[in-house]
């Protein structure tokens, strides 16, 4: 990688990195980061489907992501697909790309670009504390770091994820014949409440529904083992008493979930800190879970990245702005489309 | 403090009763005392702090982060006491978080100057929760959807007791209410309830239909107007003076011209009215003076409160409740005759022949201020809670409207997922000149489950557009609303309030076009 020495006298890093309708576009390598259209060229961080969008031409993410993207979207035979790993560099048009790990869920990546001596980071979505099902997001240098905002107000403080599932466990010897039917976002958030589950002891059977069956069998065929799972589906003359099940969270509200006997609705995410919050979502056990940096792991990437820039894209960006310029960094927000306000949190 | 901030936290999101009580009775049995005694008070209601006025908080919270970064965060959460929880970081510094005795004992010797000190190294100490159950029993209001009978309903759980000896000694104690713990669940011995004004669980009556009338004998039985108020329990015993409702909750603040008209030691129950000279003044007007902590003199003077007895369990110092109902009545009639009194009157016995002959009075019986009947066996003693068989409602017929369902939202508890709850309106003309439906009410009972997954489905086929978890329906379902009554109302849209709505039948046949007008609801104002 090129020298830590910070580059900003010359070049305005907005005239080669910039947004356009169709997303975040590199121009000197003539690709999207992102983009919310299909392109010909598209760089992808993560497999949210506000990130990985079906269509491109061409996509370069690690192969993880790139596995996801096939998952769901039908394999993507018209896709030319390009595996870049973690740590590994490309030379596109006339940018250094490479891809380092952002801790967000599997196969996520920031996107580190570099073009005549001076480097943006593209956090994509990111967190910092350990998740056991992907590694954790490295601190890299550089000039301008575009950073997500999702969380970004000093009301969020995730509590620690061992406390939280404590709670879910807690309310399980409370009411040990209702059913726990916890919400969990297919993609990320469903594999990291399993781990944590088994990781705090629980090792009776999890029940899924079908919605998260395939990104499971998808993390299982990189390496992540989730102990006894099954499909609701599959369970014939089950009662699901004092089970814990988990499903998307839009299951919870529909017909779906009247199968269960007296269920307790949960809901896994970085919400259901603000209580009005966790009410809207109609969760009675609110599991404070995010797959995204709090304000404090936002603020402390800014210090560790040391950026004497930072754009902030996607979220509440007015908070973190002002933060930033309270301690000396140039800070704008960015405004991208196509980012969902808060689906995949 | 912790454990009590997570049962608070658990029941502001749990809405089924029975759920709130495992919860509450889970943690009196888990936590100590004096801890458990003083959740108790504070989810009874029995606790009150000087207070952290909101100011205070905005201020901690301008200090800890700035006041952009708090004024964007208080935008969004939308609850000072909640943003400055979340905003707050817990100081691993501070040392252990204090227990709810520990905050309760220092709240109560704090002057105002050392109150915030304190506050902020709770803060300080505290996880979020902690800090948002603090500030909220600060600020006095928990919200928790827990009542005070429901609080005294799971400790009666905890130690196997019926609820009514659990509020008869309830008036006798006070916080951390230890003796009730020693007695409950380590064998001490029963607290005296000494009756110094203590509140004795009601006798209640089982709703009862025409037809099976038939199957009872009149002779037996004994019938009053049921009174349009709201039931009280006057009791004066042991030099305390006290007027609670039927749930045992102590109004006596509210209504300060009843218990200074308290001249007599007894225990009576009886129907609180609002009377003007000899007229009992609409429900509506009763209304105007509940749930007041105070109330102004010219509301004592515009709205008379008045009681109606109808019962006497118990009179200079001797408990009646043994006694048949006749024989407390021949005591209550002699007790009223020797001294009538102002704000006191009977509820006269209606005298009736037979079945047949009480329908025929029931239905001349157009009074304002009537709701029906009640019917009492002559040799039934008081007994608490609503045993089957001695005492009876009989309703006078309820109002019914045909009304257009305009929302729907989930119901709760075992109804969640299913769309039961339901507001309703009725056409009016709008200023355009176009008829419009208005809103009049909402209800979420009334139906079979059968009724409640065909509404359910209909909701689900006619939604037109979702406001969160409200979904509008096309105006077109037709629902036939019963309803004890009406008044104007300047709160709703509509200007009318329905009393007791609930949903009679499902009108399918009838195009809501021709559907009641607002304008048929406000004929039935009195």
């Amino acid at each position: 990688m090129a020298t830590d020495t910070l580059n900003l006298g010359s070049l305005n890093p907005r005239s080669w990195l910039y947004p356009t309708p169709r997303g975040l576009y590199c121009a000197p390598g003539d690709f999207y980061i992102d983009p919310a259209v299909a392109v010909p060229r598209a760089v992808i961080t993560h497999g949210h489907g506000d990130h990985a969008r079906p269509g491109h031409r061409n996509a370069l993410a690690t192969p993880e992501t790139l596995a996801i993207m096939r998952a769901r979207f039908q394999d993507m035979p018209d896709t030319q697909q390009q595996a870049l790993k973690y740590g590994e560099s490309l030379r596109i048009g006339e940018v250094e790309a490479s891809l380092v790990p952002a801790g967000h869920i599997l196969g996520s990546a920031q996107a580190v670009l570099e073009y005549k001596g001076q480097r943006i980071v593209v956090s994509g979505d990111f967190k910092r504390r350990p998740d056991p099902t992907c590694p954790p997001f490295e601190p890299v240098p550089c000039d301008v770091f575009i950073t997500e905002a999702t969380f970004a107000l000093p009301v969020f403080h995730h509590p620690s994820d061992a406390g939280e599932i404590g709670k879910l466990l807690r309310s399980l010897q409370t009411f040990p014949e209702r059913t726990h039917l916890v919400g969990v976002y297919a993609l990320g958030k469903c594999q990291r409440v399993i781990k944590l589950l088994r990781a705090a002891g629980y090792d009776k059977r999890i029940w899924l529904h079908g919605g998260l069956a395939s990104l499971c069998a998808l993390y299982q065929k990189h390496g992540i083992d989730f102990g006894d799972i099954a499909l609701v589906s599959d369970a014939v003359l089950e009662t699901f008493k004092g089970s814990i099940v988990l499903c998307p969270p839009s299951a919870i509200a529909d017909r779906w979930s009247r199968r269960f006997f007296d269920p307790i609705p949960a809901m896994a995410s970085g919400w259901m800190g603000v209580r009005a919050r966790a009410r809207q979502r109609g969760a009675e056990l609110p599991l404070i879970i995010s797959d995204h940096a709090d304000w404090t792991e936002l603020t402390q990437t800014l210090k560790d990245v040391g950026a004497p820039k930072v754009w902030v894209t996607h979220g509440r960006e007015e908070a973190l702005v002002h933060y930033a310029r309270s301690i000396g960094i140039e800070a704008e927000a960015l405004h991208l489309v196509g980012r969902e306000e808060e689906n995949e949190a | 403090m912790q454990a009590f901030a997570e049962l608070l936290d658990s029941l502001s999101f749990q809405p089924a009763r029975n759920a709130k009580l495992r919860l509450i009775e889970t943690y009196l049995r888990e936590t100590p005392d004096p801890d458990r005694g003083w959740a108790l008070a504070a989810l009874t209601g029995g606790l009150d702090f000087a207070g952290a006025k909101p100011a205070l908080l905005r201020s901690f919270g301008e200090d800890k982060i700035g006041a952009e970064l708090f004024h964007l965060s208080y935008d969004y959460v939308g609850d000072l006491a909640e943003t400055l929880a979340l905003i707050w970081e817990t100081d691993p510094n501070a040392g252990p978080p204090p227990s709810l005795g520990e905050v309760v004992e220092t709240l109560q010797r704090a002057t105002k100057m050392q109150t915030p000190a304190i506050l902020k190294r709770w803060l300080d100490a505290l996880d979020a929760t902690g800090r948002w159950a603090l500030l909220k029993l600060l600020t006095g209001a928990l919200r928790v959807g827990v009542s005070a009978r429901l609080a005294k309903q799971a400790v009666a759980n905890i130690g196997h007791q019926p609820i009514a000896e659990v509020e008869e000694v309830w008036h006798g104690l006070s916080p951390p209410y230890r003796p009730l713990f020693d007695w409950l669940l380590a064998d001490g011995p029963k607290p005296s309830s000494n009756m110094g004004g203590a509140f004795l669980s009601p006798m209640l009556a089982n709703p009862i239909e025409r037809a099976e009338l038939d199957t009872l004998d009149p002779a037996h039985f004994r019938a009053e107007w049921k009174w349009d108020g709201i039931r009280v329990q006057v009791a004066s015993t042991g030099g305390a003076r006290r007027l609670y409702s039927r749930a045992g909750e102590d109004v006596s603040a509210a209504f300060p011209d009843i218990i200074e008209a308290i001249d007599f030691d007894g225990v009576f129950d009886g129907e609180l009215l609002v009377r003007r000279e000899e007229t009992v003044a609409p429900f509506n007007d009763l209304q105007q003076r509940l749930n007041r902590k105070t109330v102004t003199p010219k509301m004592l003077k515009e709205h008379p409160a008045h009681v109606r007895l109808y019962d006497v369990l118990w009179l200079d110092g001797q408990d009646l409740r043994t006694l048949s109902f006749d024989e407390r009545r021949a005591r209550l009639e002699a007790w009223m005759a020797a001294k009538p009194r102002q704000r006191f009157d009977l509820s006269p016995l209606v005298r009736f022949t037979d079945w047949a002959h009480l329908a025929g009075l029931r239905e001349g019986m157009r009074e304002e201020g009537i709701e029906g009947l009640m019917l009492k066996r002559g040799d039934s003693p008081y007994l608490a809670g609503r045993p089957k068989g001695p005492w009876f409602k009989w309703k006078r017929d309820p109002m019914l409207a045909d009304c257009v369902m305009m929302y729907a939202q989930r119901g709760h508890g075992k109804r969640s997922s299913f769309y039961s709850d339901y507001t309703f309106g009725c056409w009016r003309d709008a200023s355009d000149g176009t008829r419009e439906l208005a809103p009049v009410g909402k209800a979420y009972f009334g139906f079979t489950d059968e009724e409640l997954r065909w509404l359910d489905k209909w909701v689900r086929d006619h939604t037109t557009n979702r406001f969160g978890p409200v979904r509008e329906v096309e105006p077109r379902l037709v629902l036939e609303v019963a309803f004890d009554g009406v008044a104007r109302s300047t709160r709703h849209k509509s200007g009318v309030s329905l009393r007791f709505p609930r949903i009679n039948r499902i009108r399918t046949d009838k195009p809501a076009t021709e559907a009641d007008t607002v304008d048929n609801l406000l004929r039935l104002v009195p």
